[in-house]
């Protein structure tokens, strides 16, 4: 079966209908790319994949088992805005999704512990180019520096899925082309099954390997609410890349290791 | 150039903020100087002289009946309510605060409450306090505990409102359960704004000690004040007042520095 299942999914808030009747099948390091009009239901469509809202009717399965209702660590999530924690330094930004889960009574490690924390986060920060703010504060970080430092945030939990929420939306053009290339090379090192919302379709056919066209099929002038968005295209893209990862993921264990410690 | 664009150089500012202040000390000066030159036995406007040797008498020689310094007697009674009274404010208010603010099943108990506590005017509740702590030291402290608590739990509670819930999602993605959210997310982002509130707090809370030392207290700054007013003893209540006015000064700049200094983070966090 499929990583992700849904199930007809329905939401609506009070009588505005915003998504209908949803079925789509997801596969385990797919790239989704999800694209469409502001206000057809995306970022709704996100939040529900996020557990931060659930259906109205339907359901979702991750690898057969309904979503769990509330956010959790095995889903990672890059927002466009306030994506880290303003009161913490960056390596404290990532360090701390090491802390959280081993502390539920204090929130913190201490000693050793703590320390291992700290240079297993700053590994990471060194992998996506932070390694010289380590004790920067995001206030003083630029806003793509801030989204490095807000995946590598959600990279450390090593979740099952990454959703982003029109991360790069915010950043001028060159920095966009960046942090495209180096979100690549972490798809392609981890294996991660990512879904990207954009409202930028070139950046959704660049990056994905599959996009997925959120519209409004039906439309009543005199309920606009009655009717709510679809999946209206379902795109394979960049197949040369599918085929890369899935010819390395048939091969054994032993040499794809090595292939990533490369 | 328009007057809405002119803008005072370093100096300038420095003279200008002064200015005020030297117009009044003349204005007083003149004043004072008027009064007494027509009648010299006049107590309403003191001159520096006779200010300084009630000073002079209140803080530097002993009292001949009780054998005590009492300046530094009544600012230690006063300084010590006053600090435990902002002490359990500002812990009652930051607990109140954070449960009404982030946690919502709690907060739709406790808003209203607090709204509605919050206009009942302390001072008529005084009395109360009175019969029920006693005319001690502990219904002084409560009165300003129940001034300026409200106040610090709504503000905080509004500020609790206002963070982001992107961060809070955030952080149940990176394992936190609500106790260590609070802990790690929501309580270090309140505290600096907890030093602001209670800096804003700080002139109700002297108004509250004042009134609660007028009424029944038999040391401090405020007990002082109303005592000596019997005798119309203006150069005592003149530079007491002066005293004051320059500690609440001081402790609101100790908070503003300490909220700069211990917290980084925020003001630029803020932009």
């Amino acid at each position: 079966m499929s990583f992700i299942q849904v199930r007809n999914v329905w939401q609506q808030y009070g009588d505005q209908t915003v998504l209908e009747n949803l079925r789509l099948d997801i596969d385990q390091g797919e790239f989704c790319a999800l694209v469409g009009a502001s206000g057809c239901g995306k970022s709704t469509f996100l939040r529900m994949l996020l557990g931060q809202e659930r259906p109205h009717r339907g359901q979702i399965l991750l690898d057969d088992k309904p979503l769990v209702a509330e956010p959790d660590p095995s889903r990672g999530i890059v927002f466009q805005r306030y994506s880290v924690l303003p009161h913490l330094s960056v390596l404290d930004n990532v360090a701390l999704g090491l802390e959280l889960p081993r502390a539920p009574l204090l929130g913190r490690l201490f000693g050793r512990a703590k320390a291992e924390a700290r240079t297993q986060a700053a590994q990471l920060l060194r992998r996506v180019g932070l390694d010289h703010a380590l004790d920067k504060y995001p206030s003083q970080l630029s806003g793509g520096m801030q989204q490095r430092l807000a995946i590598a945030q959600a990279l450390i939990m090593k979740p099952r899925m990454l959703l982003l929420d029109e991360p790069f939306g915010a950043l001028d053009p060159g920095i966009r082309k960046d942090m495209h290339a180096l979100l690549l090379e972490l798809w392609q090192e981890t294996g991660l099954t990512v879904l990207m919302v954009t409202h930028d379709l070139s950046e959704g056919f660049t990056l994905g390997t599959r996009l997925l066209v959120f519209d409004k099929v039906r439309n009543d002038p005199q309920a606009p609410g009655a009717y709510g968005a679809r999946i209206t295209y379902d795109l394979p893209l960049n197949l040369d890349r599918r085929a890369t990862r899935e010819a390395v993921a048939a091969l054994p264990a032993h040499v794809t290791g090595a292939l990533k410690t490369a | 150039m328009r007057l809405i664009n002119r803008k005072p150089g370093p100096s300038w500012r420095i003279s200008l903020a002064m200015l005020p202040f030297a117009l009044l000390l003349v204005a007083y000066l003149a004043g004072s100087a008027a009064r007494l030159a027509e009648n010299p036995q006049d107590k309403l406007l003191p001159s520096v002289v006779q200010m300084a040797d009630a000073v002079e008498r209140m803080a530097f020689k002993e009292d001949p009946r009780s054998g005590r310094y009492l300046l530094w007697d009544d600012t230690a009674a006063s300084l010590k309510r006053l600090a435990m009274g902002l002490a359990i404010a500002a812990a009652l208010g930051l607990s109140l605060g954070i449960l009404a603010g982030s946690l919502p099943l709690f907060g739709a108990a406790l808003s209203p409450l607090l709204t509605v506590v919050s206009m009942i005017p302390p001072l008529a509740i005084l009395p109360v306090l009175f019969i029920v702590f006693g005319l001690d030291e502990l219904s002084k402290v409560m009165l300003i505990v129940l001034g300026i608590t409200p106040v610090i739990a709504r503000d905080l509670e509004q500020r609790a409102r206002e963070i982001p819930a992107e961060l809070l999602i955030k952080a149940q993605t990176l394992g936190a359960n609500t106790w260590t959210l609070i802990l790690r997310v929501v309580l270090p982002q309140l505290l600096p704004r907890l030093l602001i509130a209670l800096q804003l707090a700080l002139g109700s809370a002297w108004l509250f000690l004042i009134a609660a030392e007028a009424i029944a207290s038999t040391d401090g700054l405020g007990y002082r004040i109303f005592l000596v007013r019997r005798y119309l003893a203006m150069d005592v209540i003149l530079p007491y007042v002066a005293w004051i006015t320059l500690l609440a000064w001081l402790m609101d700049l100790g908070l503003k520095r300490l909220t700069r200094a211990a917290f980084p983070w925020y003001e630029g966090g803020r932009a």
